[in-house]
């Protein structure tokens, strides 16, 4: 049962990949991509991923559409006539790095396999220590908070360049 | 029957209406025919995802998840009505 509703939105996500990549108009191609952003949050709220999900819908739902469209105010929304050659060249090495991860899909473990790596020593070994050396009783919090806090300070440096970035190239001249 | 039968059902019946919503999303035919489909894809979602939380006995987090998610959904059509207001082209 499940599997079949997992296997309906997938076949949706193709397609409205696929409408947001042939839309000759721009803000269709962006509001596709925010439906994208919301079928993509029930596929992993389906795989029991609810935190996961909840991150798809806020940034690829949300925030990427509105900064789809604030990028649109300020250029065109018809798309460019890029020269067949390079987007064939695109489209060859999309294919190809896309063959490469599903080649090495079939080597991670199955989806709630107990009997995998992470399973078997690294899950237990946050669980049942996190509370005792960090205070936290929320693991996932400790995880990304306390024993990867550098991870996540060099992930916050990096959005602030980004957003940095982003606000020098969309704020409107005076 | 059990009431998780129930629920089941209504989530299946909500995923036809998803299906519905889609289509319009890709078929359009115009951008307004679109934002309404996401518009109301975003509130579905969020029954779907209290849905899907009682089915997976986890309600308590999907509550939150989807309180949240109501608030934000609508963003994508505020910023779609903010460039039609700027910019005056359909």
């Amino acid at each position: 049962m499940s599997e079949l509703v997992l296997a309906g939105l997938l076949v949706l996500l193709g397609a409205l990949a696929l409408v947001a990549v042939s839309a000759a108009d721009l803000l269709i191609a962006a509001i596709a991509l925010g439906a994208y952003g919301f079928a993509l949050a029930l596929v992993w709220a389906a795989l029991g991923a609810p935190d996961v999900s909840f991150t798809e819908a806020v940034v690829g739902a949300g925030a990427t559409t509105v900064f789809f469209l604030a990028a649109l105010l300020r250029t065109s929304r018809r798309r460019s006539n890029v020269p067949n050659p390079q987007r064939l060249v695109a489209l060859g090495a999309v294919l190809a790095v896309g063959l490469v991860l599903l080649v090495a899909t079939r080597q991670l473990p199955l989806w709630g396999d107990v009997g995998a790596p992470p399973s078997t020593h690294v899950s237990p070994r946050y669980l049942e220590r996190t509370l005792e050396e960090t205070l936290t009783p929320n693991a996932v919090t400790a995880v990304v908070a306390d024993y990867r806090s550098y991870d996540t300070l060099i992930e916050t440096l990096v959005i602030f360049t980004g957003g940095l970035a982003g606000w020098l190239l969309l704020a409107r001249p005076r | 029957m059990r009431i998780e039968d129930a629920f089941l059902g209504v989530t299946v019946a909500l995923l036809g209406l998803v299906l519905v919503y889609l289509f319009r999303v890709a078929v359009g035919p115009t951008v307004f025919d679109r934002i309404l489909g996401v518009s109301a894809l975003g509130t579905t979602t969020t029954i779907i995802l209290l849905l899907v939380g009682v089915l997976y006995d986890r309600i308590e987090l999907f509550v939150d998840l989807s309180l949240a998610y109501a608030l934000l959904s609508f963003v994508g059509a505020l910023a779609a009505a903010r460039y039609f207001e700027q910019t005056g082209d359909r």
